[in-house]
């Protein structure tokens, strides 16, 4: 939905030779002789111990952008997307080898640098396989297609007789490997209509997706070889940490004195940072020989702010703002859904039931912490080494930040030691490229040590939301509102990216997705409100599942207290109004089927689960919730089920075991698609019971592990994981299973001992209230 | 001065002596698959072996390690092939990978003093090790995998 707009924002251009090839040839042939900086190896090729991709034997055939094929047969495939433990590049290629019909082990992939012809480069959202689906299947056709042909014209035989199989063609009579027909040349290109005019496999003929294959990043993550931003090497480089100002944005600095760093060894200056971007405002950078230099240094320094206007803020202020603008009507986006006017229901309403959800900060604590490598190479070249989710957004803002055309600034690729949606915010680049060109572009290292990184971290905002529902006489839903509020994402660093709802005003899509639900519940009200005060005091990022973190949080915990109000099920009041009709019916590619699906993986959970068992100890239950993953435009049909016991002493919750049941369409990585719901639904179980921050002065209180506790091995449940077999489009993995697990522990614990929690994370204190109010 | 053995090898380093362990041996000695993740001892990605104890470098000045001998990831096993990495790859415990250097040293470590590690014993070590990409339920089958495999070529040989 985004690449409209992202491919505007991506105003790079490039000369042809800014391939990494191009780049090491250039390195070596004028960075020694005139000593220019050098950098080592970023990752681009995560199977190869030194990063660097595989060099052509001969001429490839390069039937698309997206891959060569050369005389050996080996195949690379090129990766726009950021490694960070998706195996993205393995779920990818496996995508275009199927089609191409090419054993797995002659496949091998490059991570690319940023160039313009790569178009938009973001991994996020859960996107990357949805995307790159139907592109890579054209292009392994299209490599096929052509080579059949190519065979086929050799021994005069009409091509429809012949078939392609391991990286070879064969007629019945003739066979030649796909090397032997490159290495005799092969002239031949695809118009963008002749490529979505080519044959694609049907399901049944797929040998590589929906099969096991050998991740091609994973052995490098086990030897200590995998290169990571945080391993760049320039030649010369010094380093650099950060001071930050005492609010993320408005604090100028009054003065500095380094008189007290001097005497470390190793200190070279510090910098006060000229940031004609805007990204990072009364920043002061220290730099060191060492990195240790100048962290010693830093603590030395003393810097006289002037504070921006949020010097203040607490989680309480963003919060009871929030409730200010709900309470206002005035205020918001009103999303299209159905029957947005909701007035008439709720006049005309018997019963009407209201309940506020809250959910705290929390932070990404991606555990390399942002870092950023800069210089200005041989060529005037400036290089930005670091690992990065959304190159396209960030790359304009260095412009900006360098006064630089962006043409003239490449990113590097290397692996992300975790991403969760942090790294799709570049901000951390600007203070590293702004130090390097206040040297002339020396190449300077920029790390962050962690209280640092959490402190700039562009958090998961607070949110506040007001649930209403309307029933009429006999008990029947006939309306139902959400009332949203948070700091927005995209509407800070993206508005241009925003949609606007039927009042006209913009709204974030990230930040209240999951409310437009697929429940059929008669007029149905979806307002989004954005926290002005949320968004001057931080940059709200998006994080792991973004809105349907907090949205589905408030929905399924809704839906819970709506059945008990009548006294239905809740299993079986999600499935009264989960119907395939009108506006929940789906539609053709993405969401076939509709609510249905929703169902369907529901009654799945219900059944791994034994939800309904009456035979559980004492405050033992559990509870189920269902979603739709991240957007009405890519549902992932995603339920769950959480049995946990309270204990009415000390308020502790034994999250005894987890069931979840996907139905994403094909599954294109079965391994790798179940890591990745591993994953997010025990970053759900960590937000909805043991991590979350709050904002005091201006800034989150938490900096590091000695208070802030993500989830551990020792808390981790049993888990059971299960996909709907499909044919489907294949859709998202990476957030789903976020979404359901805080609703499904609200429930559960409801279930269990009578307490409703409305406030995330659910901490022991929180359930003895609960049970003593 | 500082001199010790980092796999297998002699070096001595012309540094600070409170430099953490940690920055010497990814900034000075070169070896870049230890990590730094916190920066306080409590998230485990930078465990390397001192004298064979799995210990957090980045809270371990240099001062400290003066004559011993240290391993990391890098000399673990010449191919790469120690059991606990075997264990890794045949699991696909990693995801981004970035703490996996940690959570193998610290597996290493444990399986050296408990050979037969019960569910409990890898939970009350293994929970020192933080894993943002939550890999935790394949991080314990690996170790329990791993136990299996050494015993059984212990039991052989």
């Amino acid at each position: 939905m985004g690449n409209k707009l992202i491919s505007r924002m991506n105003n790079t251009t490039r000369s042809g030779d800014m391939t990494r090839r191009g780049f090491l040839v250039s390195m070596t042939a004028t960075g020694v002789a005139f000593g220019f900086p050098r950098a080592s190896s970023a990752a681009m090729d995560p199977a190869a111990s030194n990063g660097i991709p595989i060099e052509a034997t001969g001429d490839p055939f390069e039937p698309t952008l997206w891959y060569w094929i050369d005389s050996d047969g080996r195949v690379n495939v090129n990766i726009i997307r950021a490694e960070m433990g998706q195996h993205v590049g393995t779920a990818i290629a496996r995508i275009l080898a199927d089609e191409l019909e090419v054993a797995w082990d002659s496949v091998h992939i490059t991570h690319v640098d940023t160039a313009e012809k790569w178009g938009t480069m973001v991994t996020g959202g859960s996107w990357s396989v949805w995307q790159s689906w139907p592109v890579y299947r054209q292009a392994g056709a299209a490599g096929r297609t052509a080579l059949i042909e190519a065979a086929a014209s050799q021994w005069g035989v009409d091509p429809a007789t012949c078939t392609a199989r391991d990286g070879s063609v064969s007629d019945g009579s003739n066979t030649i490997s796909y090397g032997d027909l490159v290495a005799a040349g092969i002239e031949r290109s695809f118009t963008e209509d002749e490529l979505q005019a080519l044959p694609l496999k049907p399901h049944s003929e797929l040998r590589l997706v929906g099969k096991d294959v050998t991740a091609l990043d994973i052995a490098n993550k086990t030897n200590g070889k995998a290169i990571y931003g945080l391993d760049a090497k320039v030649d010369g480089m010094v380093y650099g940490v950060p001071l930050l100002p005492p609010t993320r944005l408005g604090s100028k600095v009054s003065a500095v004195d380094d008189s007290g760093a001097k005497d470390v060894k190793g200190y070279l200056q510090t910098l006060t940072l000229d940031d004609p971007s805007g990204t990072v405002p009364g920043w002061v950078v220290v730099l060191g020989e060492t990195l240790m230099a100048a962290k010693w240094a830093s603590a030395k320094i003393k810097v006289t702010w002037a504070a921006g206007e949020t010097a203040g803020v607490s989680e309480a202020d963003i919060n009871d703002r929030s409730r200010q603008l709900i309470a206002d009507g005035t205020t918001g986006a009103i999303l299209p859904t159905e029957t947005p006017d909701t007035s008439a229901a709720f006049d005309a309403a018997a019963n009407v039931l209201e309940a506020e959800y809250v959910t705290q900060t929390v932070l990404h604590f991606q555990l390399e912490p942002v870092n950023a490598t800069v210089f200005q190479n041989a060529e005037g070249m400036w290089e930005i080494h670091t690992g990065n989710q959304w190159q396209s957004l960030i790359l304009p803002t260095l412009s900006t930040a360098l006064d630089t055309p962006a043409d003239q600034i490449v990113m590097r690729t290397y692996m992300l030691g975790g991403g969760f949606g942090r790294r799709l915010n570049g901000d951390y680049t600007v203070p590293a490229a702004l130090a390097s060109k206040a040297l002339g572009g020396k190449p300077i290292k920029l790390v962050f040590f962690r209280e640092d990184d959490a402190q700039f971290d562009s958090p998961r905002s607070p949110s506040v939301q007001k649930m209403r529902m309307a029933f009429d006489g006999d008990n029947k839903v006939i309306g139902m509102e959400h009332h949203a509020a948070a700091g927005w994402p995209t509407g800070v660093v993206v508005p241009s990216f925003m949609p606007k709802g039927v009042n006209d005003e913009p709204y974030d899509p990230f930040a209240i997705d999951g409310a437009d639900h697929w429940y059929t519940v008669g007029a149905h009200k979806v307002r989004a409100i954005t926290n002005d005060l949320a968004n001057k005091t931080f940059r709200p990022g998006w994080l792991r599942s973004v809105g349907p973190g907090w949205t589905n949080f408030a929905v399924e915990s809704f839906m819970d207290e709506a059945a008990h109000k009548i006294g239905t099920d809740p299993l079986e009041f999600r499935l009264q109004h989960l119907k395939a009709e009108g506006y929940n019916a789906g539609s053709a590619p993405n969401a076939v089927g509709g609510a249905s699906r929703q169902a369907a993986v529901l009654r799945r959970v219900a059944e791994m689960s034994g939800y309904g068992a009456t035979d559980l100890p004492a405050d033992t239950a559990i509870g189920i919730a269902t979603t739709f993953g991240q957007s009405r435009s890519m549902p992932t049909w995603t339920a769950g089920a959480v049995q946990l016991h309270v204990d009415r002493k000390t308020g502790q919750i034994d999250v005894q075991k987890m069931w979840l049941a996907f139905d994403c369409g094909t599954v294109v990585d079965p391994d790798g698609a179940l890591a990745q719901c591993e994953g997010a639904a025990l970053w759900g179980l960590s937000m909805a019971l043991y991590e979350g921050t709050s904002f005091e002065n201006g800034n989150v209180s938490d900096l590091n592990l000695g208070s802030y506790t993500p989830l551990r091995m020792i808390d981790t449940p049993e888990m059971e994981i299960a996909f709907v077999e499909s044919t489907e489009v294949p859709v998202g993995l990476g957030e789903p299973g976020t979404t359901v697990i805080a609703p499904a522990i609200a429930n559960a614990i409801h279930a269990a001992v009578g307490a409703r929690l409305r406030h995330l994370p659910i901490r022991p204190d929180d359930i003895l209230a609960a049970l003593n109010a | 001065m500082i001199q010790f053995k980092i796999n297998g090898r002699d070096v001595s380093l012309d540094a600070d002596p409170q430099t953490p362990l940690l920055w010497a041996i990814r900034d000075e000695i070169g070896l870049t698959g230890t990590k730094f993740g916190c920066g306080i001892g409590m998230c485990g990605a930078c465990t390397v072996h001192v004298g064979g104890r799995a210990t957090r470098s980045c809270i371990t000045p240099i001062s400290d390690v003066a004559g011993t001998e240290i391993t990391t990831i890098e000399g673990l096993d010449t191919d790469s092939n120690h059991p606990v990495q075997e264990a890794w790859r045949n699991l696909r415990v990693p995801q981004c990978g970035y703490c996996q250097s940690g959570q193998i040293m610290q597996a290493v470590a444990l399986l050296q003093d408990i050979p037969n590690p019960s569910d409990q014993d890898i939970d009350a070590v293994m929970t020192g090790n933080l894993c943002r990409c939550m890999t935790y339920p394949r991080i314990r089958q690996a170790v329990r995998d791993a136990a299996t495999a050494m015993n059984g070529a212990q039991d052989n040989g």
